[in-house]
């Protein structure tokens, strides 16, 4: 069980007030029309699914319902830090030892 | 063979010195310099694939690479259901051309696989559940997959311990019945597709781990490991929930996420359940293991995660559902409980695969059902690796569906069907 802190409540609550998000930081193309079916496919399908610092979404359903950010490590499960939408992480690359 | 095929001959006589010169199943190579083919991943799908290239297609000079040992991760770690039902006729043929594979399989192998066709049930709780069912019942029929849909007095009939009084928290309305399906010992189809390679040439090379995917000119050219630099001409990665590491020690991205997904087992006991019983509504499958214990699968944990173990939860949820299913297993000690890390595909199916890089190939994205196929994928991805272009089985499954839009959702009957 997650422990996870939601930016907004600032409240550290257990991982069933929360629904998972997936992959943060996508952004939509601004032009879907333009774009070839590799770029589309890219992002609607293609994720980065990384072996160490993760930056993803969650939603604090069970809480205030909004969706904010937080970046985790996918191996320990340890989260490092939880910030609102909009905000960049502090955590960046992958720790020592880590693949990415 | 190296020391013989296992018989009833075989058993008497080493009987006589007390079991204590049996030969060994596998040799434990030094990797040579160089392979035809290297395949990555140690698992059934990668014995498999291994076992095939050598049986169907004449390539011997194999190395088989796994950084743990034979069958440790996935393979050790499902819940052993074996069915075809799939929806869609693309994966309809690919689970079905595994399910007859496994029907010969212990003779094949000369390795008793234990598979066990005792039949399995995907229950339907509410109306929808139903209409799914019949839906894709009638679908496998077409596609010359047994199977039918009986009402709650025949599963009651097949599954005396089941609740299925009218009222109850998950009124069963009915089931998919399919008879052909069932489960096998996982360990042993490893084992029995090590020893069969391994007799037939194939390098089997344990505690190995692949740190790297060298490449020229857009060609592979062989692996980096922590035992140094092996050259291959062919490379098939086959490593399941770690596919995203690898491919991007090729420099590829998959549509590919990689979850934790939970199973335990329980205190034996006396036989009580002699089918599989599955039910995709409340996330739980059931079954149990001819030593005894109920072997019991959970959902995913829907974050990513490379841990294999995942959050409780959900393991909770699924012993909520199984003793709403089954009241008089309320009372079972639970012996083990453990996490695999599963490839899931966006489609929940599997990615079969060429890739931009010659020579590499992926077999991947079979998530939360791959144990089932292992025959199959290794046939349909021994063939693509053989002859570089997919085999006909496993066209559809490229991973330019992706691009195309050409998606195969099985959703449905993947569930949390395993």
């Amino acid at each position: 069980m997650l422990q996870i802190k939601c930016p907004y409540c600032q409240e550290l609550r257990e991982e069933d007030e929360f629904s998972y998000g997936g992959e943060a930081h996508i952004e939509r193309p601004a032009n879907p029309e333009a774009c070839s079916d590799e770029e589309w496919g890219a992002y609607l399908f293609f994720r980065k699914n990384p072996r160490g610092v993760h930056h993803e979404m969650w939603n604090h359903a069970a809480g205030c319902r909004r969706y904010f950010n937080v970046t985790r490590n996918t191996v320990t499960y340890e989260i490092l830090e939880s910030y609102p939408m909009g905000e960049k992480p502090a955590v960046l690359a992958a720790g020592p030892g880590e693949r990415n | 063979m190296s020391g013989g095929s296992y018989s009833g001959f075989s058993l008497f006589k080493n009987a006589l010195s007390y079991h204590e010169n049996w030969q060994r199943a596998w040799r434990s190579p030094k990797p040579k310099s160089d392979y035809d083919v290297i395949i990555i991943g140690g698992g059934g799908h990668g014995l498999a694939t291994a076992y095939y290239l050598a049986r169907e297609h004449g390539i011997t000079n194999v190395a088989v690479i796994e950084k743990g040992y034979l069958g440790g991760g996935n393979t050790g770690r499902n819940t052993t259901i074996i069915r075809s039902n799939y929806l869609w006729d693309e994966a309809a043929h690919l689970y079905e051309l595994a399910l007859k594979l496994w029907e010969g399989l212990s003779q094949e192998l000369n390795f008793n696989v234990m598979f066990s066709q005792r039949g399995v049930l995907n229950l339907g709780h509410t109306l929808q559940d139903m209409r799914d069912i019949e839906r894709r019942v009638n679908a496998n029929r077409l596609n010359g997959i047994d199977g039918e849909v009986i009402g709650p007095a025949e599963v009651q009939k097949l599954v005396p311990l089941l609740d299925c009084s009218p009222g109850n928290r998950y009124p069963v309305l009915g089931a998919s019945w399919q008879p052909r399906g069932g489960t096998a010992r996982h360990d042993a189809v490893a084992w029995g597709y090590a020893r069969a390679a391994d007799a037939l040439g194939v390098d089997l090379i344990q505690q190995t781990e692949v740190t790297g995917i060298r490449r020229e000119n857009g060609r592979v050219t062989g692996v980096e490991t922590n035992a140094g630099f092996i050259g291959a001409r062919k490379v098939g990665c086959v490593v399941a929930g770690n596919s995203g590491v690898l491919a991007a020690m090729a420099g590829l991205q998959l549509p590919i996420e990689s979850h934790p997904l939970q199973a335990m087992v329980s205190e034996p006991l006396r036989p009580c359940l002699d089918t599989v019983v599955m039910s995709n509504a409340v996330h739980g499958y059931i079954s149990q293991s001819d030593k005894g214990d109920l072997v019991i699968g959970a959902g995913i944990d829907h974050y990513t995660g490379y841990g294999q173990r995942g959050s409780f939860h959900v393991v909770e949820h699924t012993m909520q559902a199984i003793c709403e299913l089954f009241p008089a297993f309320s009372r079972v000690r639970m012996n083990r409980q453990w996490g695999g890390i599963v490839d899931t595909c966006p489609d929940a199916c599997p990615i079969i695969s060429k890739t931009p890089v010659q020579g590499l190939y992926f077999n991947c994205g079979w998530g939360t059902g791959g144990f089932k196929a292992t025959p199959g994928s290794g046939y349909v991805f021994a063939d693509t690796v053989a002859h570089d272009r997919p085999h006909p089985l496993a066209e559809a499954f490229s991973i330019d569906r992706f691009y195309s839009g050409a998606l195969i959702d099985e959703h449905g009957a993947a569930g949390v069907a395993h």
